[in-house]
């Protein structure tokens, strides 16, 4: 794919925003889609503390915050609209966002607006958070079939929970357990077959022997899905080896791993081999999919993931419904 | 409301299905009121008529607990990965059978519809009760209780037992238990860390506030 080409999509799937960035990315950049660096070492001082909610203002700001927090926690039931999957934006950010090593939102917040490879330019948080819902929740599939639209109520809500999360912390810092904690590929790569030995051990009784998770009957998620119609799809951050590697070794399995300890309960290789393993399922396609697995694996994936391989007899990208 | 016919329907069919079950259903319902007669004693005794236990002595309530997850307790009990002194020789008394007839006669009881309350406990123990069961203590990486046992703490399939309805005396007891290491048949250590990381007071406020509840949500 030429620079030239890169360019136009993006200018076309991204409208006019693009032109307000400045500047556009080496094409070989946004291929590689560089990773984030990684978040400084914590301190004697510990994390970032969010407000309790306690001291939450019974006012309009009061009553924002708290429905940001809800529609967080239980995406489904305040912003389903939105949600073409099974996910909750909690599955991947634990404790409602206040976790430590478990991307937690005070950690976002003072670092926007901010500049991503992943669309080559400047994001807003209330952009970022419609990504969330483009990729991770999987909003082509929702019944809107679009994310939130911009400065919508329930973007206003969730960034007034971070903005009130992330009181007290340094604007434009990089604070200590930020993002997920990066965990180094190992010497020999992984094994997908390896990975599915320590999901069936450490992951099944709760996600499920198929990925599928667990869902009350009437459709509340109890543990989320993996793979298949329910998961995260191919556009998803978390379908990188490297990304649900760094989740997964602190904190999973959810109880035994300790993030705020930044204490793994897996080693570094059953986290890339289990991560592997779940990501080589199929799953919703990516929404920048253009009808050709193999062109959209050029464009945008050229990562650490498993998108336009062949797993178990099966190339993969072929997207679920 | 959808999940509330979905049960009725099940429960009918269940009904249906009664009479192929009947000879275990005697069985457990035997050993539960008189015991086996090879050294199993009534569960009645301690357990109630009802399964609803009791709270003062720190018996469970059984009644209305998934199945397998009641006959694995006490296959526990007889290969020690639950020490208990009380209910090793009555496990060790019952055959493969026996515990299954049992843990299904006490697994298709209905809940006592009330909650087993917490009377010694105030208010404030039960709020910081809930707010570790609903949202963790994640200062010291204790996920919210419900992340597992469900909404409400009602339970997730046979792995994840109900804590609503459940005696406080009880859940306290079993967190000292895996603090001190007398029980260890939680699977793949799901529940042992977290039960290491919270503080006496923190075990006794999550357990009031289970107790509070009851087992089932009240039709309002």
């Amino acid at each position: 794919m030429s620079m030239t080409s890169a360019f136009h999509r993006t200018l076309a799937g991204l409208g006019g925003l693009l032109l307000a960035a400045g500047g556009v990315q080496a094409a070989d950049d946004l291929k590689a889609q560089k990773e984030l660096a990684p978040s400084p070492e914590v301190g004697s001082t510990g994390y970032h503390q969010p407000p309790a909610l306690s001291d939450l203002p019974d006012d309009q700001f009061g009553e924002a915050v708290r429905r940001g927090r809800k529609a967080f926690i239980q995406t489904q039931k305040y912003a389903g609209k939105y949600v073409g999957n099974g996910q909750n934006c909690s599955n991947c950010h634990l404790g409602g966002g206040t976790v430590p090593n478990s991307a937690p939102l005070w950690g976002a917040w003072p670092v926007y607006p901010k500049y991503r490879g992943k669309n080559d330019h400047v994001n807003t948080m209330d952009e970022r958070i419609r990504g969330c819902f483009t990729y991770s929740m999987d909003a082509q599939d929702s019944a809107a079939g679009h994310p939130p639209p911009p400065d919508s109520q329930v973007l206003k809500d969730m960034q007034a929970y971070m903005f009130w999360m992330a009181r007290g912390a340094a604007v434009g810092k990089s604070l200590p357990g930020r993002g997920y904690k990066a965990v180094s590929k190992p010497e020999d790569g992984y094994s997908v077959a390896r990975g599915d030995k320590v999901y069936q051990d450490q992951c099944a009784i709760c996600h499920g022997d198929d990925g599928q998770g667990r869902f009350a009957d009437d459709g509340t998620q109890i543990f989320p899905a993996l793979w298949g119609p329910r998961a995260y799809n191919w556009g998803a951050g978390m379908h990188r080896v490297n990304t649900a590697a760094a989740f997964i070794k602190y904190n999973m399995p959810l109880g035994k791993a300790q993030p705020a300890a930044a204490k793994g309960a897996l080693t570094d290789q059953q986290a890339w081999d289990v991560a592997a393993f779940i990501n080589s399922h199929e799953r919703p396609q990516d929404p920048r999919f253009d009808g050709s697995i193999a062109e959209t694996a050029d464009k945008w994936h050229q990562h650490e993931c498993l998108y336009d391989s062949k797993v178990r007899g099966h190339k993969l990208g072929q997207g679920v419904n | 409301m959808a999940s509330i016919s979905a049960g009725r329907v099940l429960a009918g069919l269940g009904l249906l299905a009664l009479p192929l079950c009947a000879p275990a259903a005697d069985l457990g319902a035997t050993i539960a009121k008189q015991g086996n007669g090879e050294g199993a004693t009534a569960c009645a005794t301690c357990h109630g008529a009802d399964g609803s236990g009791q709270g003062a002595a720190g018996f469970p309530r059984l009644a209305g607990l998934p199945q397998a997850y009641l006959a694995k307790q006490l296959r526990s009990f007889g290969d020690g990965s639950r020490a208990n002194a009380t209910m090793k020789p009555i496990a060790n008394a019952l055959s493969a059978k026996e515990i299954k007839a049992v843990a299904a006669y006490y697994g298709g009881m209905e809940p006592p519809a009330k909650a087993p309350g917490a009377a010694g406990a105030s208010a404030e123990r039960k709020a910081a009760g809930e707010a570790i069961a609903k949202r963790g203590l994640w200062a010291k990486d204790v996920p919210a209780c419900t992340k597992c046992h469900g909404p409400d703490g009602r339970g997730v399939g046979d792995n994840f037992p109900p804590l609503a309805g459940q005696h406080a005396s009880y859940i306290r007891n079993q967190i000292d238990a895996w603090q001190s290491d007398k029980r260890s048949n939680d699977p793949n250590q799901l529940m042992s860390g977290v039960a290491q990381r919270l503080s006496s007071d923190e075990a006794a406020a999550v357990a009031a506030y289970f107790a509070s509840l009851p087992a089932e949500p009240t039709d309002q």
